[in-house]
């Protein structure tokens, strides 16, 4: 599909954006919006799709709108098609959402305009060819995004989210615009193609990096500048939660790797270890964070972080590879990055639209209200339950077949031949171990609570099932999961001119592999069949509950728990979010969050209840953020003090600034 | 043959290193004192199968050596000491276990990379044997830094030496004469440490060094 | 013809592992008693366990949901598919290539998930308990099998574990010192992983000890007996990965005749009955541990498996 029409369906967004404006609160504006958004989704992940799978050339077009030196330059690549179908899949769930939840939306104008902007934000930025452009549709996403977030500002917390988003993304925006201004060079060369031709010494590079990681990397949720994500992802309503969490942070992964791949050049052998240094930290710290959580909304977002983690982990690996000519290896790193960030898309959509579900049922968002969600919403539990195990890397669906080329490319590394990378590699292997594992034991918990047990309030106990619409779209993913996990050969095929574009090799063809496995270096090294182990597993359970039924007894009968013949009727004494996740803090909490628990026993006598009371402290927040945020807060104390000049002295300091630009003028060489 | 020498040195070598990890989470005296008793049966082994790899006679008597006194004497002394002054109790680390353990890791990669590079043209056996006895020499040092009591102190000293014997042997052996003086030397330093560990505890009632540092003059 | 014998080999190991994992567990607690002077209960004792359990009504609380009824079907299925995967006796077996090593441990993985939520599902305290100690001890025990697979493929060359058996047989393999941490640590993890002592106690009949019978508490009837076998195939499971990795003598290559197959079943029996009378003697000889030591000891196994993955880093020959 030609670039002008992804061009003319971001186009017709734009003006669906202002048609939501004009249409203000009639109720067709909500069916109206969200449809035509579904529409054109639809449309530009058809496209996307044909463009990959062809593997056609790309297609550039330059429009005459914007600097007048550059205009505005378009580009349809590999990576920014495979990119446009992770995106305009994740927008077309949420529109499909928004059909379904729009009309129970209390203040639809404050959402209607900003969503189809959000989304022509989005996929501008994807198709942007120079830097103009780039930043333009950056900003003009962090905006849309910044309205949504504040779409329910009169909630105290949503408020302190916004700003804390609008500060962190204008920061972002910053550190990229010094980055393509180093790059574009004193030329001023600001098309990529430019940028692509005239190479960037070796210093400036390493600046870039670094700007680059600042920038894309805070929108994408890597520590230490994760702080807003947390706080902004579910202040938003819970389509735009889950476009913000699986959608927008694969944009900002789009602009590291369009950045450091495509637009640096050949890399240096140093490059790879902070970016996965970065990913594995993040990937522990969010997961742990997400352990101690009781908001549902926050716990995904947490999770975000980790699986952003994950990802720049192995794109950090590819670099490596890369800059040491491995190209096979890093086509294998890269792929293993690339696959997660579309499953990533796919069960993270699925969760936020879970618990936007269960928000509308029950108006509850904390786990130690809810439970026993799973007999009174099953079908939403049956999705939300492919959702949990997909990420947690269970096979065979698709996080698994990510999770699984991860691990091999670390295998791999041991022919790297630079010292810190021989030592770092197994490090950086253990630590996604241990958040693979923390994450399973996380999403044991989110499920467990809120959907098992009994319920804790009556809101939990009134719950029904949500509407159909949005039964379908969590059914849709949760296919979307199962066929990428037994398939994974098809999306790495999909995935090699992506993967040839950035490394300059591609993964074997899967295609001729028998069965349909996958083998990510050679048939005798190592291979798994998603495929057969489904088959397997269903066969298996097929025929025990076959064999049980016919042979043994098949009779079933109900009766109250038997809770080692001491029963409770209270669902009290069921364990709380806080209590499951009290022995990992145990372990984990001291060096993570410098947990303290104190309890408070009343002596022999005393009538006083007993508390114990546990602390916990946000290490990133008091070390990074609190001192920059306290020096200034001193700087705007002092500088304060020339609010309140008297004339005489505001001329004087105009006077005094007149002089010092004569003085260098005058000692200008 | 010529493999199996090399794997069974270096797992001999590499179960040093492991009981110097062994040595670092015991929290018990007692329970301190066998595993260092099993440290030095593991290099006197070591060392054993060195004398008979490199067929140098010598260092059979190093291996007699370090059975004899550091699998025997020392810890049955330091038992003796031990009941003497009453202190079988709990031994606090400074630092929970796991940023001990993590640090004990990076410890040992740190001496991998260091000796691998440095001794880039020598015989691999060597190399290798090298590293994993300045790992445990490492270790030792931060069994000293992450200790409390003076006597565990006094262990993880010994241990230090353990790793200075196996880097040693590994380097083709040091002349007896050296061996000899070496081992008498750390029995005399020994011997003063235990009776000022009595002084000390007559004087302050505690061999916690910790407080010691309370009665350090010119600081208030 | 090569296919017809893989195929049988893969179907025998199937019924095998299936049929004799009830008997290891039997031959265990047999040994056990034994070695506390009493006479045991019968070797053949969890079959009739298995059959009376699979005749009783099945018992299900009222706030239990369709998840309840439905785990044990899918963790007895995803434990048989991953015992079915290990060489016991042969190597040659049929679909070895589905699934790694890695993909073994994530089955077993899943396993342990689904039985994690079917102990949240009624909603009591003791089915917390045991969810969130599994779910703890799961933190610790899975990276440090994620470590040892990861060494054992750097040295074998694969994470196949037909290769990998097929390696440790030729005379290429040496003592190397990272294979001994990762053996030291392997039998930490199956300790772990199989709720033996000193990790959790498979008799208790205490609340305050129980991690895996905590979580089936509720369970009765045919859903009691297919937990019950999937936690033996589990044990079985790492028994014979164990002994295919590290004690691979007698073990039948692919394509030899029927009577290497028959030598490596013979030899299977022997590893099991080893293997089977070092647990009871180790269980015996140890006390269980505090819960919050078992982190200690488990992260030790974490510990050495790093090590020994960073020493094949560094150096080829270790």
């Amino acid at each position: 599909m030609p670039i002008a029409l992804f061009l003319a369906c971001d186009a017709s967004l734009l003006v669906l954006a202002v048609c939501a404006v004009v249409l203000h609160r009639r109720p067709v504006a909500t069916t109206l919006i969200y449809g035509v958004a579904l529409a054109l989704c639809l449309a530009q992940l058809a496209g996307a799709l044909i463009h990959l799978v062809a593997d056609a050339a790309p297609g550039v077009i330059v429009l005459p709108i914007g600097l007048p030196w550059v205009g505005a330059n378009f580009r349809l690549d590999a990576l920014s098609a495979f990119f446009l179908g992770v995106i305009n899949l994740g927008a077309a769930a949420a529109s499909l959402y928004g059909l379904g939840a729009g009309r129970r939306e209390p203040e639809p104008q404050r959402v209607l305009p900003f969503f189809p902007a959000f989304l022509a934000g989005m996929n501008l930025v994807l198709l942007a060819d120079d830097a103009f452009t780039f930043l333009a549709s950056w900003e003009f996403m962090s905006l849309a995004s910044w309205a949504l977030v504040m779409a329910h500002h009169r909630e105290r917390d949503n408020a302190r989210a916004g700003y804390v988003y609008i500060v962190m993304a204008s920061v972002g925006t910053m550190a990229l615009l010094l980055a393509f201004g180093l790059l574009a060079g004193p030329a001023g060369g600001y098309a990529f193609a430019a940028i692509r031709a005239s190479g960037v010494a070796p210093g400036l590079a390493a600046l870039v990096l670094g700007l680059a990681l600042i920038g894309a990397g805070s929108k994408a949720g890597l520590a230490p500048l994760h702080i807003w994500l947390p706080l902004a992802h579910p202040a938003a309503p819970s389509h735009v939660s889950a476009l913000m969490s699986g959608v927008m942070t694969k944009v900002a992964v789009y602009g590291f790797i369009r950045i450091v791949f495509d637009l640096l050049g050949p890399a240096a052998w140093w490059w790879g270890v902070p970016v996965m240094v970065l990913g594995a930290a993040t990937a522990v710290l969010g997961v742990l964070h997400a352990l101690m959580q009781t908001d549902l909304k926050r716990v995904l977002a947490y999770s975000t972080i980790e699986n952003v983690g994950l990802i720049f982990a192995g794109l950090g690996l590819a670099l490596a590879f890369k800059a040491n000519g491995f190209v096979a290896a890093a086509a294998l790193a890269a792929t293993a990055a690339l696959f997660h960030a579309l499953n990533h898309a796919i069960f993270k959509s699925l969760l936020f639209f879970g618990a936007g579900a269960v928000l509308t049922s029950t108006g509850e968002r904390g786990m130690e209200r809810l439970g026993g969600l799973l007999n009174r919403m099953p079908a939403t539990g049956l999705f939300v339950l492919v959702g949990c195990a997909a990420i947690s890397a269970l096979p065979p669906l698709n996080g698994f077949a990510s999770d699984w080329l991860l691990l091999q490319s670390i295998l791999l590394s041991p022919q790297l031949p630079q010292w810190a990378l021989k030592i770092l590699a197994p490090a950086i292997g253990a630590m996604l171990a241990l958040a693979a594992a923390l994450a399973a034991a996380c999403f044991v918990r989110f499920f467990g609570i809120a959907f098992l047990g009994r319920p804790r309030s009556p809101a939990a106990e009134a719950a029904r099932e949500v509407d159909p619409t949005i039964i379908a779209v969590m059914g849709a993913l949760a296919s979307l999961c199962l066929l990428a996990g037994i398939l994974p050969a098809f999306v790495i095929d999909a995935l090699a001119p992506v993967v040839r574009g950035l490394t300059g090799a591609q993964m074997p063809w899967q295609g001729g592999i028998a069965w349909l496995s996958i083998a990510p270096i050679a048939e005798s090294r190592s291979s798994y069949n998603g495929l057969l182990v489904f088959l397997f597993i269903t066969a298996s359970a097929s025929l025990a509950a076959f064999a049980i039924h016919r042979i043994a007894s098949n009779k079933l009968r109900r009766a109250p728990a038997w809770d080692c013949g001491y029963p409770d009727a209270n669902p009290a004494t069921q364990y709380t979010a806080e209590s499951f996740g009290q022995p990992i803090r145990r372990v984990f909490g001291a060096f993570a969050f410098r947990a303290h628990e104190r309890v408070d026993m009343p002596a022999p006598g005393e009538m006083r209840p007993a508390h114990l009371s546990v602390a916990m402290h946000d290490l990133v927040w008091e070390f990074l953020y609190l001192p920059v945020i306290r020096a200034v807060e001193f700087l705007a104390q002092r500088l304060n003090y020339l609010q309140f000049l008297t004339i005489r002295q505001y001329l004087s300091v105009v006077f005094g600034a007149l002089v010092s630009l004569l003085l260098v003028l005058a000692s200008w060489p | 043959m010529k493999g199996l020498s090399f794997d069974l040195a270096h797992l001999l070598a590499g179960g040093l290193v492991l009981v110097s990890f062994m040595l670092l989470y015991q929290n018990r005296l007692y329970s301190l004192l066998n595993v260092f008793a099993l440290q030095a049966v593991v290099l006197a082994l070591s060392v054993a199968w060195q004398a008979y790899v490199q067929g140098a006679p010598h260092l059979y008597v190093t291996a007699a050596i370090a059975i004899v006194f550091k699998a025997m004497v020392i810890p049955i002394a330091l038992h003796r000491i031990i009941a003497r002054l009453g202190i079988h109790r709990e031994v606090e680390i400074v630092g929970s276990l796991g940023p001990t353990m993590i640090a004990g890791m990076g410890l040992v990669a740190l001496s991998m990379v260091v000796m691998l590079r440095v001794t880039a043209d020598a015989d691999p056996l060597a190399r290798e044997d090298l590293a994993f006895a300045l790992s445990v020499v490492m270790l030792g040092l931060l069994m000293m830094v992450t200790r409390r009591n003076a006597v565990s102190q006094v262990v993880g000293f010994m241990s230090l030496e353990n790793g200075l014997i196996l880097a040693a042997t590994g380097a083709k052996g040091m002349p007896l004469v050296v061996e000899i003086s070496v081992a008498f030397s750390v029995l005399v330093a020994f011997i003063v440490i235990g009776v000022f560990l009595f002084r000390i505890r007559e004087r302050f009632d505690t061999v916690d060094v910790q407080a010691l540092d309370q009665f350090q003059g010119g600081r208030r | 013809m090569a296919l017809i014998g893989a195929l049988s080999v893969e179907i025998s190991q199937m019924l095998l592992v299936l049929l004799l994992a009830p008997l290891l567990t039997g031959f265990v607690r047999k040994a056990k008693a034994r070695l506390l002077r009493r006479q045991g209960p019968p070797l053949l004792q969890p079959y009739r366990d298995l059959i009376r359990l699979a005749r009783k009504e099945a018992v299900v609380a009222h706030s239990a949901s369709w998840l309840f009824r439905f785990v044990p079907y899918l963790v007895f299925a995803a434990t048989w598919v991953a015992a079915a995967l290990v060489p016991t006796f042969a190597t040659g077996l049929l679909f070895s290539w589905s699934a790694d090593l890695i993909a073994i441990i994530a089955l077993l993985g899943s396993a342990r998930f689904f039985l994690a939520l079917a102990g949240m599902d009624v909603g009591t305290s003791f089915g917390g308990i045991g969810s969130s100690r599994e779910a703890m001890f799961a933190t610790l025990a899975e990276p440090a099998m994620i470590m040892i697979v990861f060494t054992l493929a750097l040295v074998a060359g694969s994470t196949q574990l037909s290769t990998m058996a097929g390696f440790m047989t030729s005379p290429a393999v040496g003592l190397r010192v990272s294979l001994g941490m990762a053996l030291i640590a392997l039998v930490i993890v199956a300790l772990a992983e199989n709720g033996r002592i000193p990790v959790d106690n498979p008799a208790t009949h205490l609340e305050l000890t129980m991690v895996h019978e905590a979580m089936v508490l509720e369970y009765s009837g045919r859903h009691l007996a297919l937990i019950e076998l999937a936690s033996w195939l589990k044990l079985l499971l790492y028994v014979s990965l164990i002994s295919c990795v590290f004690a691979p003598w007698g073990i039948a290559h692919e394509g030899k005749g029927l009577t290497a197959h028959a030598i490596g079943v013979l030899a299977y029996f022997g590893k099991l009955a080893v293997a089977g009378l070092l647990l009871a003697l180790f269980e015996t000889t140890i006390a269980k541990m505090r819960v919050f030591r078992v982190p200690d000891f488990v992260g030790v196994a974490l510990m050495l498996g790093f090590l020994a993955v960073l020493l094949r880093f560094v150096s080829g020959s270790l």
